[in-house]
């Protein structure tokens, strides 16, 4: 897989690619801390002190930590469901850690899945996500309708034995649209979630139903559209039997006539990449 | 003599003889025997046979049985003191150097417990496993606790156990039980056993049970009162143990081992559906469940590490190492059933006609606790492949336990529009498939004699007749039908059959379904919408697989699954002439 090679990322898929990174780090550097004991409020509140820390102010969400069967959303039925609980870490757990910062302006969504301890069928898990990161690149560069690429993926995760877990996000996302942020002094948020970023993602679905297109791709009618050029940030999320596991990182989608140049990740150095490579 | 190839040596202990076999390799892990009430060690005879190509296996006549001598006075000779006395001096003299895995049912179980509680034994017992005898010291504050403070439910128990003890209270009367024994009682027993307990014929009961059970008579007399009357405080058992409870026990409730867990503090938990003879009736299974535990134990103390993924699930206690095969494994119900065995701790032949989706599910439940699984592409409508199937499971992985008829492929459109290939593929597959598994497996079930279970796959359309489905209710019918005359035909053998009707589930049933009677074009945008309404919804599969393992744990006859399957199937029988007027509709495609 080959991506935009770094003298053409443009200034501003480069500050799109440093807050992706820097979110990364932050998940490798808060999983690295995790021990058993450890609530999951305590997990998502590591997140966002490492963060802040570093300068983030605004958040597209604030940080989510998931422990156990959580992470496969078992028995998940309203969306107050995803905010962080009590529910305390144990060796062999699975977990994720998801977070969204805003960072100069820059807007990141990425998820980290790992284990507290070997886990055979975690790591199948995370094995297993890479063919789903190929065939949305690929579906995506064949300008193929989300919806239809939806149910492409849908398809491979039921063929690989697991269930669509992200069919348990509002509205059944597998991915959404990210865009530049307005840097306010005071950034309130709404439910977890950035009210400038969700102003954006309003404003983009307004003129999404005026276009024919919408900031949410998900299985329904309203993206049965070919991908729109932009940053989309894509998370698959498999589930089976109470363990689960996600990637989540930015696809950039642009107006290219190159395949290559039409689609491509923002970046390929990242954590589950990484373990991709080695393992192979 | 009914103990093929054993060494026979004798005990001599506090002034009595013990008649003690030994079978197998003496340099082995040695598996010690204790036969319970009224029996002699030609009770193990099945199960030692299985065990002794790997372990050391010794059995003796407990004192007065069998060929071992009677103390005299009886009065006092069978305390559970010197029963440790014996058990001692026969582990002494069969594996002075290592301590033993003791095994032990009825009323051999019940002084098991006492070796292995009391505090000189202590380093002679390597592991436990109990069948059918509780430890009177246990049982003893299993009563008080619920005479202390008697709830509702307590007092159920209670009486519960206490109608299931009747024989222990007619074991006290003087001399009458002797007599009985002696007389009509022994004469009639061994048939007893045989209509009561299905135990199979052949040389057990030996000649002298008889006379083992008049003797017996006094394990009650001189214990059962002392013992329930002031049980031991400190009756902790100092080696794993592994409880083999069989659920059919007319003599012991299951509810006596709820607070086992306080008094052994390494139990391994297993259940059984069989009646109190278990070692003459589930020879195989109770030898597979020993070796397992025995060479688990033999391996900790060595300090190798057993398997990484242990089942934990919640009927891990029912299904652990049983064999289970699944036919349309690949995906659907049967994928999920499948990870649901397996995640009991069950051994897996997944079958499809999809080889790579079936050695994908085999391959996921060796992840989640299957010990061993295997995937095997078969077309169940295909007879020959059937059969060289049922040869290869039988030879390589052994006689099925649960089988699981669950491939089925769905066909839509109206009567007369649906031809005769498609009948015959939709018969083929729904239910001559059926036919196949529950003739070949059933049968190895069968000759086997050691009970089983067959799950059918039916369809809420078995009962729920519908203009756009007839080919496809039709087969799913007859397979409700064949399920419940075969369940009335094996019931004899122990063998269970169970029907599940789940109703709309969320599987690739739909994208695969032929529409009779339409063109390639329309037949895929019904796929499509048939699909897309399965999937808003949204039963998952695993929660048939739930009602599956339920269904074969019950041995339930005929289960509805989803809603509107149990609704359907309530109408069905109060009032069918509803169902008939849902019939006509037409579906929304």
């Amino acid at each position: 897989m080959t991506s935009a090679v770094a003298s053409e990322l443009t200034a501003e898929l480069r500050g799109f690619a440093e807050v992706q990174r820097l979110a990364y780090d932050c998940a490798e550097a808060v999983a690295a801390q995790l021990k058993p004991g450890v609530t999951e409020r305590g997990a998502a509140r590591m997140q966002r002190e490492w963060l802040r820390e570093r300068g983030v102010r605004d958040w597209f969400h604030l940080p989510f930590a998931w422990f156990g069967d959580r992470t496969a959303f078992v028995g998940f039925r309203i969306p107050l469901q995803f905010f962080p609980t009590n529910r305390v870490l144990e060796a062999g757990m699975p977990f994720i850690l998801d977070m969204a910062p805003v960072y100069k302006g820059y807007t990141a969504d990425i998820g980290y899945s790992g284990c507290l301890g070997p886990s055979p069928v975690h790591d199948r898990l995370l094995a297993d996500l890479e063919a789903h990161r190929e065939l949305i690149l690929r579906e995506v560069r064949e300008r193929r309708s989300l919806r239809e690429i939806y149910g492409d993926v849908d398809r491979l995760m039921v063929r690989q034995g697991y269930a669509n877990r992200h069919r348990a996000y509002p509205f059944g996302v597998i991915a959404h649209k990210v865009d530049r942020v307005k840097e306010r002094r005071w950034s309130p948020h709404l439910f977890g979630f950035g009210t400038q970023s969700l102003k954006g993602l309003a404003g983009d679905a307004l003129r999404g139903h005026r276009e024919g297109w919408s900031p949410l791709w998900s299985p329904y009618k309203f993206s049965d559209h070919p991908p729109r050029p932009g940053l989309w940030a894509v998370e698959p999320h498999l589930g089976f039997r109470g363990t689960g596991a996600k990637f989540e990182e930015i696809l950039v989608v642009t107006d290219s006539k190159d395949p290559e140049q039409s689609a491509f990740w923002l970046d390929d150095d990242l954590p589950h990449v990484r373990r991709w490579a080695e393992d192979s | 003599m009914s103990l093929k190839g054993a060494r026979e040596r004798w005990v001599r202990t506090g002034g009595i003889e013990l008649c003690v076999a030994e079978m197998g390799d003496a340099t082995q892990p040695t598996v010690l025997l204790v036969h319970g009430y009224p029996d002699s060690k030609e009770v193990w005879s099945e199960v030692a046979e299985r065990l002794a190509d790997r372990f050391h296996v010794v059995l003796y006549d407990v004192r007065g049985h069998g060929r071992s001598t009677a103390p005299a006075p009886l009065r006092g000779g069978f305390t559970l003191e010197k029963l440790t006395d014996d058990f001692l001096a026969v582990a002494d003299a069969v594996s002075p150097d290592r301590p033993v895995h003791l095994v032990g049912h009825d009323w051999g179980s019940v002084q098991s417990w006492e070796f292995v509680t009391v505090k000189r034994t202590e380093g002679r017992i390597a592991s436990f496993t109990s069948m059918s005898g509780p430890s009177l010291d246990h049982f003893g504050h299993w009563i008080k606790k619920r005479m202390s403070r008697p709830t509702p439910r307590r007092v159920g128990q209670l009486l519960g156990q206490g109608a299931k003890s009747w024989y222990v209270y007619m074991l006290h009367t003087p001399l009458l039980p002797e007599l009985a024994w002696r007389g009509p009682l022994g004469r009639q027993w061994p048939g007893i056993l045989r209509r009561m307990e299905r135990l199979p014929g052949g040389d057990y009961p030996t000649p002298s049970q008889p006379q083992d059970a008049a003797h017996g008579t006094w394990l009650y007399r001189d214990n059962v009162r002392a013992r329930l009357r002031r049980p031991r405080s400190d009756a902790y058992a100092h080696a794993p143990v592994q409880l083999i409870t069989p659920t059919g026990d007319i003599f012991l409730s299951e509810r006596l081992y709820d607070e086992l867990d306080e008094w052994a503090p390494q139990l391994t938990r297993r259940s059984l559906p069989a009646k109190h003879w278990v070692p003459r009736t589930r020879p195989d299974q109770l030898s597979s469940w020993i070796s397992e535990f025995v060479l688990a134990n033999e391996n900790n103390a060595a300090g190798v590490a057993g398997r990484e993924t242990v089942a934990r699930g919640p009927y891990a206690e029912r299904f652990g190492g049983q064999l289970v095969l699944v036919t349309g494994a690949a995906s659907g119900i049967g994928r999920a059933t499948a990870f649901a065995f397996a995640e009991a701790g069950a051994r897996i032949v997944a079958v499809d006609r999809d080889a790579e989706g079936a050695a994908r599910t085999a391959e996921m439940s060796r992840l989640i606790g299957a010990p061993e699984a295997w995937g095997e592409a078969v077309d169940v409508s295909d007879e020959q492949a059937m059969e060289k199937l049922a040869g290869k499971v039988a030879t390589e992985y052994g006689v099925v336990d649960v089988l699981v008829n669950n491939a089925g492929i769905g066909l839509a459109g109206s009567f007369l529009q649906t031809s005769t290939e498609d009948w015959r593929q939709v018969l083929d597959v729904n239910l001559w498939g059926v036919i196949h598994g529950c003739r070949l497996f059933g049968r190895q079930m069968a000759a086997r004699g050691q009970g089983g279970h067959i799950v059918n796959t039916a369809s809420a359309a078995a009962y729920q007749p519908s203009k756009s489905l007839p080919a496809y209710s039709t087969s799913k019918a007859a397979v409700l039908m064949l399920s419940q005359c075969l369940r009335a035909e094996l019931a004899a053998q122990g063998i269970g059959v169970s029907a599940i009707c789940p109703g709309f589930v969320n599987t690739n049933i739909t994208s695969t379904a032929r529409f009779a009677g339409v063109d390639a074009k329309e037949e895929e945008r019904r796929q499509r919408k048939s699909a897309r309404m399965y999937g808003l919804r949204n039963y998952p599969p695993e929660k048939v697989a739930d009602a599956i393992l339920r269904a074969v744990v019950k041995n339930q006859a005929v289960v509805p699954v989803t809603p509107e399957a149990r609704g359907a199937h309530f109408i069905s029988r109060f009032m069918p002439r509803t169902l008939r007027a849902i019939a006509r509709l037409e579906p929304p495609l």
